[in-house]
């Protein structure tokens, strides 16, 4: 495992101090490779916090351009990235938040083959993304790698959260949660606005859970968090694998 | 008997309120989702075929078959997709 220099003992010591993590678990940090999927308003406060946590290799998928209109919530971004690839100005703030982490920058969308093959080089997947076709082939190469799955969603003032891990066995997976067929639009209209700091908190709780996974804890998983951000309310469903469900109960 | 109603996401802006105290005779989840759609408007359309949500029934998933008791709370949500 990765031996921590001076300058780590003292960056992380924040970290070392937690019984719960301590000097093992932030090794496991700097040996860890983790997928985001989506550099926008869920994959900024995660791309910020993984850098800063330590953890050792990142890769970020996102084939968007930084624009103005995305700087109200996409706090990875700058002035300074308006026209520039998300993944690429992500990657730039990372490492110089933490020069010591390496960090891809995948400037593409990623095809369900691609997706699969990146899953397999890395220890945790989080979907960051902003559409249902492609949360659902996360999940499905979550399932196929056995890659564990960080899931956050956040539009208008309402958020999701859920912890997949299909190692674990007889647990569920995200179409278990939520089948593929039928209509998702999040709302009525072609474009839904979003309170800034909600996808903070979602992309917030989604790091939390990344770190834990990664620092050597097993999540709690068949549990989706649901937040309301107008009545401030948290609330916690429980669910089970879908015996039917055609991405895990054959795998 | 009653029944204590949740919405979420979409649902709520949709149908005007995040929760409501339910009178109902239903007995069943499905029997329940009948009901709602007969309000008409946007019940019948968010709580239609090929749309997909999700009901809990004290914050556990349950499925068309599922009782409902007296005193139940009953969510119904959607998945939220954006990020
Ligand atoms: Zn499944």
């Amino acid at each position: 495992m990765t031996d921590l220099n001076d300058a780590a003992l003292l960056r992380y010591s924040r970290h070392i101090l937690l019984p719960e993590i301590d000097i093992e678990g932030q090794q496991r940090l700097a040996a860890s490779r983790v997928l985001v999927i989506g550099a926008g308003g869920l994959g900024s406060p995660v791309a910020l916090y993984l850098a800063s946590a330590g953890v050792g290799h990142i890769t970020l998928a996102d084939d968007d351009v930084v624009e103005l209109s995305n700087l109200q919530r996409q706090v990875v971004h700058d002035m300074a990235s308006l026209g520039l690839n998300k993944a690429e100005s992500a990657r730039a703030r990372m490492l110089a938040l933490n020069p010591d982490i390496a960090v891809r920058a995948l400037g593409e969308r990623l095809s369900a083959d691609r997706l699969l093959a990146e899953a397999r080089q890395h220890d945790l997947l989080l979907d960051c993304s902003d559409n249902f076709a492609t949360r659902h082939a996360v999940n499905r190469a979550s399932v196929a790698a056995g890659v564990p799955l960080v899931s956050g969603a956040a539009v208008r003032l309402a958020g999701q959260l859920a912890v997949f891990d299909p190692r674990v066995a007889g647990s569920p997976c995200y179409h278990c949660l939520f089948a593929e067929e039928g209509e998702v639009s999040d709302g009525p209209c072609a474009t839904f606005g979003v309170l800034s700091p909600l996808v903070g908190v979602i992309g917030s709780l989604q790091a939390v859970e990344a770190v834990k996974l990664l620092a050597g804890r097993q999540a709690v998983l068949g549990r989706l968090t649901l937040y309301d951000a107008l009545s401030g309310d948290f609330r916690q469903m429980k669910f089970t694998r879908d015996p039917a469900c055609p991405v895990c109960a054959a795998a | 008997m009653k029944l204590n109603m949740v919405y979420f996401a979409r649902l709520k802006d949709s149908f005007g309120t995040g929760q409501e105290s339910l009178e109902t005779d239903a007995t069943s989840v499905a029997e329940l989702l009948v009901e709602l759609r007969l309000r008409g408007g946007n019940w019948a359309t968010e709580l239609g075929h090929g749309k997909t949500f999700r009901v809990a029934c004290n914050q556990e998933l349950a499925g068309p078959d599922s009782a409902l008791r007296d005193g139940d709370e009953v969510a119904i949500f959607p998945p939220v997709t954006g990020g």
